[in-house]
């Protein structure tokens, strides 16, 4: 529900401050509240990541649609997505040298749990 | 010609890669059609359909500068395929496909390739297909085509990178659009949005934003102007800073209002107001169907008002909305009509900003600025709320009133509320993504390298072989199923009607009935039902008289198919060459009289097959004694006699009640009675003109619309008597 509450047009009072501006003057104040808006939009994206942000990172290194459901779904239930999903998968691979692949669906079968606390 | 086969395109499928990645623009300039020069144009096609006009124009087909977008939403993207096709000879060359409904709220990517319902399911498999079909297409037209869909919903990461792989040219993504309209969690919408435009961007895919669902959601369209001014900012800034380039960010504008609104009045300072703010920006101009009727007719007449606007302001590219869509899911041949009028109009325009502009002053500049002033006013407020997720939860978005007035009816949504609320994780310090295009904080560094996808040799950005492509999931619900549903009528003799589906059976009917409208609906109705038409329907109904007469459109299916083995077509008429034309004549010389016949005043269509100047048949030395138009029959046979000539030609245009045919007869009646019938050829023409029924009136032969002088020539030639 919306919480604004109704409002006669009221524009001529309000355009008070802009009126005078030229038009060169009315496209800068428009891009800088345009930035002003996004930038904590854009700080917001930077630090946080999501289930589709991570298995979007899975599908890169090379899963199937399929597969990378079920390792994020582990990844969130070991409380790990904080660290990035593709990076688990990573050093499980690079700690025990084998393949991304095999790294990741031996995850999904609840292997290397131990080394993933140790680590993380 | 071949027609596309469908199993060929699915044949090793799960090692086809896109020839090319990223969006390509008409190559624009001033170019030579014909006789004309045209300013605002692109580079000619290798084939195409020319507009049906362009038959007195040597079927010259001027291409404008703008890429041309067509919707196609059939749900089947086989059959989708065959229509991208036909779009592609008519000169689209931005070919969009609809997702199905719901796709947006599923949490994943689909496989396969299930049914769809007003769109299709988004997959690997129907978009690597439709993408390789549309590379084998853009060699047949000779231009490059651009690809498109939707990279949106709670899945538009995963979606992006598939994009971003199977060569997707062109994509929406706007965070809005999940927020405001499908109701996705605001926080995670904007946290994913970064994501799938950095992704996209790595694959140079053209983004258009969602804007324009706020004119068709808003009570009153043109009051959410201001509004729109904003969300389009909202967004380019936001792409811009996931590491979007500008050149491949495109606005979707539409001009808010249509007729009877005042239109241009309207739609026009808004258009100036968007386009001086976002020079930076592409344009990507959006037909209204916020105000669209069941009427195509009315409907392609605010189209050619859109597409003035594009003219007189800019748009790179121009889409299309079928002129059925305010009836049904949009049918073959609308896709063609839709495309076919921005080409025309277009190209009917070329250079109109070399002879008129548009004023700085008066009501298009105060209008204008008050816009823009408008906008700038909604931006302060959203931050004195305390930015763009607790203007949303006031419910500032979407609200009927001209901003700053306020009817309290925005869309408000909750900032922890909404579908996947409560699904983002704050990155670590180590968080890692050990691949390419990634937006934000990620800690490679911690395991020495320079780039993040080194630590796994590449992702499936550089290495498109990692790539695990799924075929179906689905044994009930695939292309094969169908595919063999229909199989009957793929490569064999048997054609049956279609709109959307091949052999979906359906036609339309037209029917003007002399009574109300209620009355004329249900009796058009019974008609169909007669005609024996299954699934009858009324898809648009006019008032012509509230009591002289309705207009009903129908749709309805046919059970039968033709068998075109069984089918008796005439046979084409095989022309002679210009020399053995001028040969005969020369041989022996040729005299004719020509005339329009009966109480008729056209004169356009003879004088083109007898005059030089229009290639007519003068050209091969043949002689003529043109009578003029309204010449009596008797006139006519009687000079002819006079003159002793070999032929006469006569041009009959009017065909009310068969009286073409009338004369026709009369004319071989008159000849006979005076005796001279078998020494005199009788030619008739007109552009409502059937060569069958004309000759069993007696005429030696006869010509309908399209014909030039070298075919009457053959005719006089072969004919000779």
């Amino acid at each position: 529900m919306s919480k604004v509450v109704r409002r006669e047009d009221d524009f001529l009072n309000r355009r008070n401050e802009l009126k005078n501006l030229s038009d060169k003057e009315l496209k800068e104040r428009f891009w800088k509240l345009a930035n002003k808006i996004v930038d904590p939009l854009v700080d917001l994206a930077k630090n946080n990541t999501s289930p589709s942000i991570e298995r979007s990172v899975l599908l890169r290194m090379g899963f199937s649609s399929i597969e990378i459901k079920q390792i994020v779904d582990k990844v969130i239930d070991l409380d790990l997505m904080k660290k990035g999903a593709g990076h688990v998968v990573y050093f499980i691979s690079s700690k025990l040298g084998i393949p991304i692949r095999q790294a990741g669906m031996e995850l999904v079968e609840g292997k290397h749990i131990d080394l993933l606390k140790e680590k993380f | 010609m071949k027609k596309l086969d469908i199993r060929e395109i699915l044949s090793n499928l799960e090692n086809y890669r896109p020839k090319r990645k990223g969006w390509t623009w008409r190559e624009k300039g001033s170019f030579e059609y014909g006789p004309f020069t045209y300013q605002d144009a692109s580079k000619p096609m290798k084939n195409s359909i020319a507009l049906p006009g362009a038959r007195n124009l040597n079927d010259i087909d001027p291409q404008p500068d703008s890429v041309i977008t067509t919707e196609i939403a059939s749900g089947r993207f086989e059959d989708d395929i065959r229509r991208m096709r036909m779009a592609a000879w008519h000169g689209a060359d931005h070919l969009m496909v609809i997702r199905t409904a719901g796709q947006s709220h599923f949490d994943g990517l689909l496989e396969g390739t299930p049914q769809g319902i007003g769109g299709i399911p988004v997959t690997r498999k129907q978009v690597r297909a439709q993408r390789k079909a549309l590379d084998m297409i853009e060699e047949e037209v000779g231009r490059p085509l651009n690809y498109h869909s939707y990279v949106s919903g709670v899945a538009g990461p995963e979606i992006a990178v598939m994009f971003a792989e199977e060569g997707v040219n062109g994509a929406h993504q706007d965070p809005q659009y999940n927020v405001l309209y499908r109701n996705i969690n605001m926080i995670r919408s904007f946290v994913d949005a970064a994501e799938s435009k950095k992704i996209m961007a790595s694959a140079n895919i053209l983004q258009i934003d969602g804007a324009h669902n706020a004119n068709a959601t808003a009570r009153d369209a043109w009051k959410v102007m201001p509004e729109l001014l904003v969300q389009h900012a909202i967004n380019s800034v936001f792409s811009e800073r996931s590491g979007m380039n500008k050149e491949d960010i495109a606005l979707s504008t539409v001009p808010p209002a249509a007729p009877p609104a005042p239109d241009l009045k309207l739609n026009l300072p808004y258009a100036v107001a968007l386009r001086e703010f976002f020079s930076d920006y592409k344009m990507r101009a959006q037909m209204n169907t916020k105000y669209m009727d069941s009427s195509t007719r009315e409907a392609t007449v605010t189209h050619v008002l859109n597409l003035l606007i594009s003219k007189l302001t800019s748009a790179d590219i121009q889409s299309t909305i079928t002129p059925d869509e305010g009836r049904n899911v949009p049918w073959h041949m609308y896709n063609i009509e839709a495309t076919d009028t921005a080409k025309q109009a277009m190209i009917g325009m070329d250079d109109i900003l070399s002879m008129v502009e548009l004023k700085d002053s008066g009501y298009l500049y105060e209008t204008k600025r008050e816009i823009q002033e408008r906008a700038i006013l909604f931006m302060e407020e959203v931050l004195e709320y305390g930015g763009y997720f607790e203007a949303v939860e006031a419910g500032m978005f979407v609200d009927s009133g001209e901003y700053p007035e306020r009817n309290a009816d925005g869309i408000a949504r909750e900032i922890d509320g909404g579908l996947s609320s409560g699904s983002v994780y704050e990155r670590d310090e180590d968080y890692l993504a050990p691949v390419s295009a990634h937006f934000g904080y990620n800690n490679f560094a911690q395991y020495g390298v320079d780039n993040p996808s080194d630590l796994i040799d590449g992702c499936t950005l550089e290495k498109p072989e990692k790539i695990v492509f799924i075929d179906e999931l689905d044994e009930s619900d695939n292309v094969y199923l169908r595919l063999d549903e229909t199989k009957k009528y793929r490569n064999s003799n048997l054609l049956k009607p279609e709109v959307e589906w091949l052999a979906d059976g359906t036609v339309q009917v037209d029917i003007t009935l002399p009574t109300d409208i209620r009355t004329a609906e249900y009796a058009a109705i019974e008609i169909g039902k007669i005609m024996n038409l299954s699934e009858v329907e009324v898809i648009h109904k006019e008032v012509l008289h509230p009591v002289e007469g309705s207009r009903i459109q129908l749709k309805g299916k046919v059970d039968f198919d033709i068998d075109i083995s069984k089918l008796v077509i005439p046979k084409k008429i095989p022309v002679l060459s210009e020399d053995e034309i001028r040969d005969a004549i020369k041989k022996k010389s040729m005299t004719i009289v020509a005339a329009t016949v009966g109480e008729d005043e056209h004169s356009v269509g003879l004088r083109e097959i007898i005059d030089i100047k229009h290639g007519g048949i003068e050209k091969y030395g043949i002689d003529i004694h043109y009578l003029g138009t309204s010449c009596s029959i008797e006139k006519l046979i009687d000079a002819a006699i006079e003159l002793d000539v070999e032929a006469v030609l006569m041009s009959t245009i009017i065909s009310h009640d068969d009286i073409h045919y009338r004369t026709m007869k009369k004319a071989h009646d008159y000849a006979t009675e005076k005796g001279v019938r078998d020494k005199i050829q009788i030619i008739a023409g007109g552009t409502q003109v059937s060569r069958d029924l004309a000759l069993e009136t007696g005429v030696d032969d006869a010509f309908g619309r399209g014909t030039k002088g070298l075919h009457v020539a053959t005719s006089l030639i072969k004919n000779r008597k």
